[in-house]
């Protein structure tokens, strides 16, 4: 494979050199959150030190650069994502509050008493909680679409009925890795006339997305699983679909006139924009967009799945070892347990090593109980992560059964 | 290997955790409390037999890491025989050694769970071993159905 070097990448992310307990950082809890690279935390301070002010309001020359700054990173996630217009890209918190903006805006609007909303198994408790407030507040009922034991949809038996109003599916499993269907899905749901919502922050950092060619009706992520910062999101809508869309919040930014008989609202994306939002995280996402385009989301997926079927391999060959989503398409996420030892204590010796990974339910208790384990312990991988810190996994996974005897 | 971190996992929790005691269900117990950690899931059932103020019999059944079931063996073993006002003094210097706020308490006075006063060096673990001493004290308190750590 040509051009892709992970020493280079490596080098780039200043955490990558600390030392846990004394051994150097092998960072494999991803899935949770990324580390940033130097052009992300320089993007940040550059903002603070040079162009920060606070956007569309000011006349002066800083707020007209901070405004300037904020609008070209979301030219570059409309770009990043292949959106049709700017306008249907809508910053929030992260992909919690784009799926909480969906379910208050789109939800209540056009969702009522017995009316269904279709999700997974294997849903991230982000993707089924605001469905569960929807239906306490409407009346309406949540359906669930089953798998199977590799962790895959039975697409058979993902079952739109008369009622169904909206599908809402995880691009990616946080907590298997599985890749799921997602056209498919659009066009099953889109053949009944529903729109559907991606959760997309596990998908978007591991490949290109085109939402376009998708044709999704809401892709929702988070800037902290894509190398930028926390605090900042995208929630992408059709532009048909936001406009129609009662505002979420109310506040400065999302109005046009208001009197105290009543408000006109903004036009597009700022009707769901309410209040001074995260300019410079929004502006450092920008930045991590920049860079991981200066890699390539081509090159980082197959990259990634070499170090992901690597992984695999070797984790297989471990006696008393069961991985946890084997779906026949995968994101790079190794989630295991093992006979005889808790993940808690897995991830604690680990952690003596140097290695961080997860050990718990990864926020889809559904998907626990489905496998009938409390926890798992789960290693993620990015694009710095090398062939030697799977060496070094796997060999401390060995010691921890040794010393468990 | 893991040298450091032996002043957590010594072999008393290896042993405890490989061979719990008191691991059953007690089908004359006169409390029964589930303890649930929703940090990681885990879980355990614990009955006592409490007999004119004294803890005649104490078991558990459940799921949990090595930590938390070694916890609930050692404890299991300590306030068996012991009164209820004993085994609420135990959890009170448990909970003192666990959390840090008391470093003084003489290994001789913690007896079996000088084992476990590694933890507190272990912020993320703590509530690992304090689950089935916080099971206990609601038992004890014969409070609600289900205790949680958080
Ligand atoms: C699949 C999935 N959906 C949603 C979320 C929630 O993202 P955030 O906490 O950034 O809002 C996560 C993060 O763990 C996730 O993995």
């Amino acid at each position: 494979m040509s051009g892709f070097d992970p020493g280079r990448i490596r080098a780039d992310f200043p955490i990558l050199g600390e030392f846990i307990h004394g051994k150097p950082l092998i960072y494999l809890d991803n899935a949770a959150s990324t580390q940033k690279p130097r052009a992300v935390i320089e993007a940040t301070s550059r903002v603070y030190e040079h162009d920060y002010a606070n956007v569309h309001r000011g006349v002066h020359t800083l707020s007209q650069r901070a405004t300037d700054l904020f609008e070209g990173a979301r030219e570059k996630v409309r770009a990043f994502i292949n959106a049709g217009s700017d306008k249907e890209i809508v910053f929030v918190r992260g992909t919690t509050e784009a799926i909480n903006l969906v379910a208050q805006s789109y939800g209540r609007a056009n969702i009522g008493a017995g009316d269904e909303i279709l999700i997974t198994a294997m849903e991230h408790h982000s993707n089924i909680v605001p469905w569960q407030l929807l239906c306490q507040q409407t009346g309406a009922v949540l359906k669930v679409a089953p798998m199977n034991q590799a962790g895959e949809l039975i697409l058979d038996r993902f079952e739109l009925s008369e009622r169904t109003r909206l599908v809402s599916v995880a691009h990616m499993s946080n907590a298997l890795g599985t890749l799921n269907p997602v056209k498919r899905i659009v066009e099953l749901a889109h053949g009944r006339g529903v729109p559907v919502l991606l959760d997309g922050a596990q998908a978007v950092p591991h490949g290109a997305v085109d939402v376009q060619a998708l044709d999704c009706d809401f892709y929702a992520f988070s800037g902290h699983k894509l190398y930028g910062p926390s605090g900042i999101g995208v929630l992408y809508g059709k532009a048909k679909l936001l406009d129609a869309m009662p505002p979420w919040q109310g506040g400065g930014d999302m109005i046009r006139m208001v009197t105290f008989e009543r408000s006109e609202y903004n036009t597009l994306p700022y009707k769901f924009e309410a209040g001074t939002p995260d300019i410079a995280g929004a502006i450092a996402l920008g930045a991590a967009i920049d860079y991981l385009q200066g890699i390539g989301m081509e090159a980082i997926a197959e990259y990634e799945q070499r170090l992901l079927h690597y992984a695999t391999e070797k984790a297989k060959a471990i006696r008393g070892l069961k991985i946890i989503g084997e779906a026949a398409e995968k994101g790079a996420i190794l989630s295991f347990t093992l006979e005889h030892v808790h993940p808690h204590d897995i991830g604690t010796l680990l952690d003596q090593l140097g290695i961080a990974v997860r050990a718990g339910h990864h926020c889809a208790m559904p998907v626990m109980d489905f496998y009938r384990v409390p926890a798992t312990t789960r290693a993620s991988f990015a694009c710095y992560n090398t062939f030697e810190e799977v060496d070094a996994l796997i060999e401390g996974v060995q010691q921890i059964i040794e010393v468990f005897g | 290997m893991f040298d450091e971190i032996r002043d957590l996992y010594q072999e008393v929790v290896f042993d405890h955790n490989r061979n719990p005691r008191n691991f059953r269900v007690m089908e004359d117990a006169t409390r029964k409390i589930d303890g649930f950690n929703p940090l990681c899931g885990d879980r355990i059932t614990l009955y006592i037999k409490v007999n004119d103020g004294i803890i005649e019999d104490v078991s558990f059944q459940g799921s949990g890491c090595a930590i938390s079931t070694a916890s609930a063996s050692l404890m299991t073993e300590i306030v068996r025989g012991q009164s209820e006002e004993q085994a609420h003094e135990w959890f009170e210097l448990f909970h003192r050694i666990t959390t840090g706020q008391d470093e003084r308490a003489s290994f001789e006075e913690l007896g079996k769970l000088a084992v476990l006063a590694g933890v507190r060096a272990y912020p993320a673990r703590v509530k690992c071993a304090t689950l089935p001493w916080h099971s206990l004290e609601a038992a004890l308190k014969n409070e609600a159905e289900s205790v949680s750590t958080e």
